[in-house]
């Protein structure tokens, strides 16, 4: 059994939970939606959202119930909820096991969000790769608006919620909010400049609440259970509640954990994880899926809550930690996670899509063994003119495998040059050339 | 012409947009869907259907990377490369493809049955090394399993390695037939 209470997969670590409707509804499933729907106003809803505390779990963190605070009050037209199911972000899987294990628990969340702003459209913005997660909340809605917890006149109150799947196509940056927004209206996802933000231009210029799968699974459990409960748990104030976090990489039970907030990554690693695969010990872990900067074993004790991790220079993020075993070749790693900024980088900013082809050229050109001591100062130049150059975040992301690598790791990539210069590999004329 | 064969697919499609844009990515799925990969022709009725230039699909088709814009074989293998596949072995799966079928990525095998693909995280990295095989996860390969997976997808078109609803702590391993 788990050290910790689970509240997200609770359900789902149930002998024979299969996830259904009916299976939901035993373990009380939407008697939260039941609870306030028609009889607590909206705005109540909010601020016990407000008073849990509950952040986003996507990545930035941002507090939910005041994200939903700023959708204009006295709009009188449509508004929109999406919820953000693209998952992308590598090392980060817990989205999929969510939806895939347990998908009434986020429905029931995207309609009590759908009650508490406004919204009598919700759409479900799932990566394309996740057939089947689509295909089982498909089946999840149809369930759903059969029981008349979806559709015009929910739980008859009269008041209308109708949810949608939609399909992405295959983009990273889709899980941008902005990005998704234009996805989801039939374009490229192109991140928009902020502001203006999508609380009041959102899809279809429209007032607009992204929030993360994880985020709305968490609103009926907050709804029963109270916000005192969830503030409760973790490392309060600021960090309230349990968090599903994806251990991968070098351990002997990579997978999805949820524990309260504040545990170590100790704790995280060694006791839940089960530690290290092999005798080898830890060389290096990422705190926060790929756009987080690498830490070392000395960060081991670090508590996992948005603000330790962010004191010991990286960031909780989408919550996937990988882990690295000693041998692990630093600069590959990097190089690794460059390929996948550079293939996903969206093209739209010219440091970003410049920036990562030129990263990842230099990279694998040291990778290579044709690498030139200036290229380290190459390196770290690209990525100063890339960081907060950008119209989103993800300027910043591409820079922190190398960023954290060249900090922590700087000699293998010296040990690397000395090699090919030993090797005489060099020729000024091939400097440039891709490897 | 889709709209002769898919009529009520396409409907239902719009039905779920205020605005007829937001249909384009389903429709060219849906185009994908019938031919296996989004032709030209199919680009153009889709542009006529949502009131769009053919470059406007057009632009949109070409920014994902799911939408084939040329044929594929019959099994598209989509081998994950990002960091946390290659940790666990990545790379040797794509090693095993080029040595058992004889192709690299981007290529089809002679008999069109398959081809690879070399992609970036597909959110299974705690049950890495993985691939996709058109909408299909198979996870922790293992060479042995790899060999399965391609020996009954020649013979059945499908094969029951395929993974289901994400589960942890997993299940007692499943007894296969040999």
């Amino acid at each position: 059994m788990p050290k910790h209470e689970p509240v997200l997969l609770k359900n789902m670590l149930q002998p024979g939970y299969t996830g259904s409707l009916a299976d939901y509804e035993k373990t009380g499933g939407y008697q939260a939606l039941r609870k306030v729907v028609g009889k607590v106003s909206p705005t109540d809803v909010t601020g016990t959202v407000m008073k849990s505390g509950l952040r986003g779990r996507g990545g930035a963190g941002f507090p939910t119930g005041v994200k939903w605070g700023f959708l204009p009050k006295d709009y009188q037209g449509p508004r929109y909820l999406c919820c953000n199911a693209d998952e992308s972000e590598p090392g980060t899987f817990k989205d999929r096991q969510l939806i895939e294990r347990d998908p009434h628990q986020i429905l029931e969340g995207i309609l009590l969000a759908c009650y508490a702003i406004g919204a009598e459209s919700a759409y479900i913005y799932i990566r394309g790769e996740f057939v089947l997660g689509a295909k089982i909340l498909e089946a999840a809605i149809v369930e759903a608006r059969t029981a008349g917890y979806i559709g015009t006149n929910i739980l008859g109150t009269g008041i209308t919620a109708n949810v949608w799947v939609h399909r992405g196509a295959g983009a990273y940056i889709c899980g941008e909010e902005t990005a998704l927004l234009e996805s989801l209206e039939g374009k490229r996802g192109l991140p928009r400049v902020k502001p203006p933000f999508p609380a009041t231009h959102g899809l279809y210029n429209k007032p607009t609440v992204v929030n993360n799968v994880e985020t709305l699974a968490n609103l009926p459990h907050i709804i029963s259970r109270g916000p005192e409960w969830f503030a409760s748990i973790g490392s309060p104030p600021k960090s309230t509640g349990t968090r599903i976090f994806c251990v991968s990489g070098h351990v002997k039970r990579p997978g999805n954990y949820e524990v309260p907030m504040g545990v170590t990554f100790r704790e995280l690693i060694y006791e839940e994880a089960g530690g290290m695969r092999s005798d080898k010990p830890l060389k290096a872990f990422i705190p926060g899926g790929a756009s987080a900067p690498f830490l070392t074993p000395d960060s081991l004790d670090v508590k996992l809550d948005f603000e330790s991790v962010a004191a010991a220079g990286s960031m909780l993020g989408s919550g996937g930690v990988t882990v690295m075993e000693e041998g692990t070749d630093m600069v590959w790693a990097a190089l690794r996670l460059m390929e996948f900024f550079y293939h996903e980088s969206c093209g739209k900013c010219s440091p970003c899509r410049e920036g990562s082809s030129w990263l990842v050229q230099t990279m694998r050109r040291i990778v290579a063994k044709r690498g030139r001591m200036e290229d380290l100062e190459t390196l770290v130049d690209l990525c100063k003119n890339i960081a907060g150059r950008t119209v989103c975040a993800f300027g910043d992301a591409e820079i922190s495998p190398i960023m954290s690598t060249l900090k922590h790791w700087r000699p293998e990539y010296v040990k690397m040059i000395h090699e090919a210069e030993a090797a005489n590999l060099i020729h000024p004329k091939r400097i440039m050339a891709q490897p | 012409m889709l709209k002769d064969k898919y009529q009520k697919e396409i409907d239902e499609i719009l039905s779920r947009y205020p605005v007829k844009r937001s249909a384009l990515i389903p429709l060219l799925y849906l185009a994908q869907q019938d031919e296996g990969y989004v032709s030209e022709v199919a680009m153009k009725e889709i542009a006529g259907l949502l009131r769009l230039t053919p470059p406007q699909v057009y632009e949109t088709a070409t920014f994902y990377t799911m939408l084939n814009l040329k044929p594929v074989g019959k099994f598209h293998l989509q081998i994950c490369k990002s960091l946390m596949c290659a940790l666990v072995g990545s790379d040797t799966v794509i090693g095993w493809v080029k040595t058992k079928l004889e192709i690299g990525p981007g290529e089809t095998t002679a008999d069109g049955l398959f081809t690879l693909s070399t992609v970036e995280c597909l959110a299974a990295c705690g049950t890495a090394p993985m691939m996709q095989v058109n909408e299909d996860y198979y996870e922790r390969l293992t060479e042995e399993k790899f060999d399965r997976i391609l020996a009954d997808l020649k013979k059945d078109g499908t094969c029951s390695l395929k993974t289901g609803p994400f589960m942890w702590p997993e299940p007692a391993p499943a007894k296969h037939g040999a």
